[in-house]
């Protein structure tokens, strides 16, 4: 079973994703800032990180940058899905380290999709 | 140790002396020789054998009273920053090259002035190098263990005087003019500062460490000794003036003393380097005055019931313990201050008898006539009379024994110099004082002096059997001369200050006020007193009227400057004030600019005698200087207003800046701004669909979740439309469009009713609220608005309290002229970094972490503007724990508050 972190503080936004990833077999955690994303981090290997931006404490650029420090997440896909969406806002992301960069609002069906290429 | 060896010595250390000397001139203006330390140690000049050996000798005999003579300077050295620099750029400007001639040009360039000026000097000063040379061969006497030789020619210290004048006259006359630096000589002088200073704290720790066990216990050893107790004290109110006058006395001298003129403003280089001498020159002092107490004491416990002179303490301690080197080099200190006294102080004192005296009455030659004086003649004058000045002072020395010890014969010439200050002082700050005044003054004074300290102290050195110290002139007992008109608590020095300087100044002041100066007088006053306004073009200060040809003048440069430099001169006088070389007349500009040149060689006396030979001058009134003046006075203020002018227009420009930096900066806050709101929109708008699309696709979806996903679709179209609400809201705030309704009334309620909506958030997180108000407060403002305002930061205050023991206190003082109101939490609290920003719509923190904002980010936003459209005031009072949000609403219809 594959696994995947959503890492949002908006829960109705969560609740969608979370709904969704479980019924295509995704064992799903969740996060509501990047704080605690960094701690589930600590002792479980997702998959796949979906990751929004604005978020409280810890945003999103900051979080994937702790991630790609970590040398156990070097090579774990990082999607950004985020309401900022000027070039700006992507390029930064990208040039991060982040696999793909999706904006709200989002198809879930296209959420889907993008996760089951980067896996694959 | 013997003469010979002693005498090898000594001119070992001398050789070395003219090595610097001569490396320092040769060097000319680098950073070795032309730097604030070497200026300062220079002032160290100050510090003669009378500092070296007669400090310990006083303080020997009679305890603390050596003091006062270091504590003026002491006092007096910051307001150098003024003073000093004042006096420097006078003398730069005009080419002064001595005390009398600074004195004498202020005075309308008068000779008599500046030869009496000269005369009081050379009173005070001869004796006073005399008392050098005296510490000199004295204290070669004593580490030689030799008797003074009656034949002077037997003895070896009079060949010491004639080398030390031969070193003098050679290195102080390297120049004609006078106002040129001597840089060999500074350089020298400077280095035996160090030296002296150095050789005396060795001698110093020597003593009190070697010799002794530290300071306690020569203080224990010498407290036995008899009359220890009221050497070292005060003592009443009689003495404290004594020692304010001596502290006078000295501050005086620091200014006044030729040979203070001389290394402090003639030698100076740069007027910045005073900054670091007004530091650095006290703690010279200081650190010279540490190790006194302790030798003098020293040396009477030693010395205790033998008749020893206490002046050479420092002398007879190494000697006492055998130890030749440090007897030799404390010897070599003391030869140091002495020289540096006796070498300044002569080149001061010759280059004012040449250009005060000799020159301008003639007495080297027919001033006026065509050949008969020359610069050679001028050089050879004063290297003559450097060398005689010293040889006289020895001869002083020798055929007057000057009996006295050393301070008193300096003190005597520290008082005769002090009859300088008035017209000095005068000279620097007072227009009205006039040449008269200062003639009188000085002369007065001087006869004061003269009769209550000169006259007793020549009757002392003759032993004659006069009784005119005990009974007074003729048997007046009111003519004492040390108790004039029954002044009976002062000491002779003091005493003699007081009531020389209380006629000098009556006189100055008196004579001043009652005649008039001439209008010569009146023009260096206004240039002297003001002289940072003529700093740069002084030359256009000067008010001449007359015919005067540029050819007759510029024969007379070329007399004492030579071809070449009257030409290089004289271009630079062409340049600087635009002035056609073809030009035959000359005009008040050029007079005084040829008078300056000649100053530095022959004085400013004679210069303008010279000049004044070949011009044909017409007498100008007083009133018509006093309008020339005026009239530059005014030219100053067009310039002023013209710069003020300038200045609007900079800070005009600045402002139109700033308000385009702002509109920039507004720009960027708009789509800041925007940024955030079409993120905001976005947010709810992605739950609904999300929340949509499952439902669209999913057909197995159950119904429980299928109910919640639906609530969340409403709950996000809620909070998207109270948000398009709050947008529009403040748009209309800010751009004006929204009014406010504002009425009478009672606060408490709208309280009230404002948190009766949020009861049930309030219950679910188990916080207690509280109003703190007297039952009714009335104001003035729009309910419906107001009670936004408290909705909002009531939520804000819930949302941050912490659950079960939150705590929310609503404060309402009444402030006179409005209400104050405050929203008091404990939750987490503000950052003090926030207290501002957290009114900014969307605040987004400072730090680069892009923060979420709570909530919509608009409601405080909309609660300022609120508030401020009630004219009343919003902000975040700092408190130790949870927040504190305050505002402010008018009582009545019409008032202000703030």
């Amino acid at each position: 079973m594959k696994k995947i972190l959503i890492v949002d503080d908006e829960p109705n936004i969560v609740m969608s994703l979370e709904y969704t990833f479980k019924k295509n077999n995704y064992e799903v955690f969740i996060a509501r800032d990047g704080q605690e994303a960094l701690d589930i981090l600590k002792t479980n290997y997702p998959d796949v990180i979906i990751l929004d931006v604005m978020m409280p404490m810890v945003d999103g650029y900051a979080t994937l940058e702790q991630i790609r420090k970590d040398p156990n997440l070097q090579h774990t896909k990082v999607m950004f899905l985020s309401a900022k969406n000027k070039e700006s806002d992507i390029e930064k992301g990208m040039s991060l380290g982040a696999d793909v960069y999706m904006t709200k609002p989002f198809s879930i069906k296209k959420v889907v999709e993008q996760v089951e290429e980067l896996l694959s | 140790m013997n003469s010979i060896s002693l005498l090898v010595i000594l001119s070992g250390y001398l050789a070395v002396l003219f090595y610097i000397a001569y490396w320092a001139e040769k060097k000319g203006n680098s950073k070795w020789t032309n730097n604030p330390y070497i200026y300062t140690f220079s002032l160290a000049v100050y510090c003669t054998a009378w500092t070296y050996y007669g400090s310990i000798g006083v303080a020997a005999d009679s305890g603390l009273s050596y003091l006062p003579i270091y504590l003026g300077p002491i006092i007096i050295a910051p307001s150098w920053i003024l003073i000093l620099k004042k006096i420097i750029r006078i003398s730069r400007v005009n080419k002064i090259s001595s005390i009398a001639d600074f004195i004498s040009l202020r005075y309308g360039n008068s000779r008599f002035l500046g030869a009496i000026v000269t005369i009081i000097c050379l009173t005070g000063i001869i004796p006073y190098i005399a008392l050098q040379l005296k510490a000199i061969a004295e204290t070669f006497h004593v580490v030689t263990k030799t008797e003074i030789r009656s034949f002077i020619f037997d003895d070896t210290t009079t060949y010491v005087a004639i080398a030390l004048a031969l070193f003098a006259s050679y290195y102080g006359t390297r120049y004609v003019d006078a106002s040129e630096k001597r840089k060999g000589i500074v350089t020298a002088v400077a280095l035996e500062s160090v030296l002296k200073l150095v050789f005396f704290v060795i001698i110093g720790v020597y003593v009190t460490f070697f010799v002794f066990d530290g300071f306690d216990d020569i203080y224990q050893k010498a407290s036995l000794l008899e009359h220890f107790k009221e050497k070292n004290s005060i003592g009443g109110l009689p003495q404290a003036i004594n020692w304010f006058l001596l502290c006078v006395l000295s501050m005086f001298a620091i200014f006044l003393l030729p040979r203070q003129f001389q290394v402090g403003v003639i030698e100076n280089n740069r007027e910045n380097h005073i900054n670091t001498a007004v530091w650095l020159f006290p703690l010279y002092l200081l650190l010279f005055n540490i190790f006194v107490y302790p030798i003098a004491w020293g040396g009477n416990i030693l010395f205790e019931g033998q008749e020893v002179n206490s002046d050479a303490y420092s002398l007879l301690i190494p000697q006492l313990f055998n130890n030749k080197t440090l007897t030799v080099l404390v010897f070599l200190g003391g030869f140091s201050a002495a020289i540096s006294m006796i070498v300044v102080s002569s080149i001061g004192l010759s280059t004012m008898v040449t250009n005060n005296i000799l020159i301008p009455y003639n007495l080297l030659g027919k001033l006026k006539s065509d050949e008969s004086i020359s610069s050679k003649s001028i050089l050879n004058s004063r290297k003559i009379g450097i060398f005689s000045l010293i040889i006289l002072s020895y001869f002083i020395y020798r055929f007057f024994g000057l009996d006295y010890n050393l301070v008193s014969i300096g003190m005597v010439a520290f008082v005769i110099i002090s009859q300088l200050a008035p017209a000095f002082f005068g000279a620097l700050f007072w227009r009205r004082g006039s040449r008269l005044g200062a003639i009188y003054s000085i002369i007065v004074g001087f006869i004061v002096c003269i009769y209550t300290l000169l006259v007793p102290y020549a009757i002392g050195i003759t032993n004659s059997e006069s009784t005119f110290i005990s009974d007074g002139f003729m048997g007046y007992e009111l003519l004492k001369p040390f108790q004039l008109f029954g002044l009976d608590y002062l000491q002779p020095v003091p005493h003699a200050l007081f009531w020389s300087m209380l006629f000098n100044c009556v006189t100055y002041f008196a004579v001043s006020v009652s005649f008039k100066g001439n209008y010569r007088e009146r023009n260096y006053a206004e240039m002297f007193v003001d002289i940072n306004k003529y700093i740069t073009n002084h030359e256009n200060a000067f008010i001449w009227k007359g015919t005067a040809y540029r050819n007759d003048i510029e024969k007379v440069l070329i007399r004492f400057l030579g071809i070449e430099r009257t030409k290089r001169a004289m271009n630079i006088f062409n340049v600087k004030y635009n002035v056609d070389i073809n030009q035959e007349l000359a005009d008040a500009r050029l007079i005084k600019f040829s008078e300056n040149l000649l100053t530095g060689h022959i004085g400013t006396a004679s210069a303008r005698i010279l000049i004044s030979s070949v011009v044909k001058e017409e007498k100008i009134t007083l009133p018509e200087v006093l309008k020339i003046l005026e009239e530059s006075k005014e030219n100053i203020i067009i310039n002023k207003k013209l710069t003020e002018t300038s200045n609007e227009l900079k800070e005009i420009t600045a402002k139109l800046q700033n308000a385009n930096i702002s509109l920039m900066a507004k720009d960027k806050q708009k789509d800041e701004f925007l940024d955030t709101v079409t993120h905001e929109l976005r947010t709810p708008i992605t739950a609904i669909r999300a929340a949509s699309e499952i439902l669209h696709d999913d057909d197995e979806i159950p119904d429980e979740l299928k109910k919640q996903f639906l609530q969340n679709i409403i709950s996000e179209s809620d909070r998207l439309n109270r948000l398009i609400d709050k947008i529009l809201d403040l748009e209309k705030f800010e751009t004006g469009k929204q009014t406010i309704h504002p009425a009478k009334n009672n606060l408490v309620e709208t309280i009230e009713k404002s948190i009766e909506p949020l009861q049930q958030l309030i219950k679910n997180k188990n916080i207690s609220i509280y109003i703190e108000s007297k039952s009714k407060v009335n104001a003035y403002y729009d309910e419906d608005r107001i009670f936004q305002v408290i909705t909002n930061l009531v939520s804000n205050a819930i949302k941050f309290c912490p659950e079960n023991e939150g705590l929310i206190t609503i404060q309402i003082v009444d402030k006179e002229n409005f209400i104050q109101t405050s929203v008091i939490d404990n939750g987490k609290g503000i950052n003090s970094n926030d207290f501002e920003a957290i009114f900014d719509k969307f605040y987004q923190s400072t730090n680069q972490n892009i923060k979420k904002p709570v909530g919509s980010g608009l409601g405080l936003a909309i609660c300022k503007q609120i508030i401020e459209h009630h004219k009343g005031k919003i902000w975040v009072e700092p408190s130790i724990k949870g927040a504190c949000i305050v505002f402010t609403l008018p009582k009545n219809k019409n008032t202000e508050n703030s």
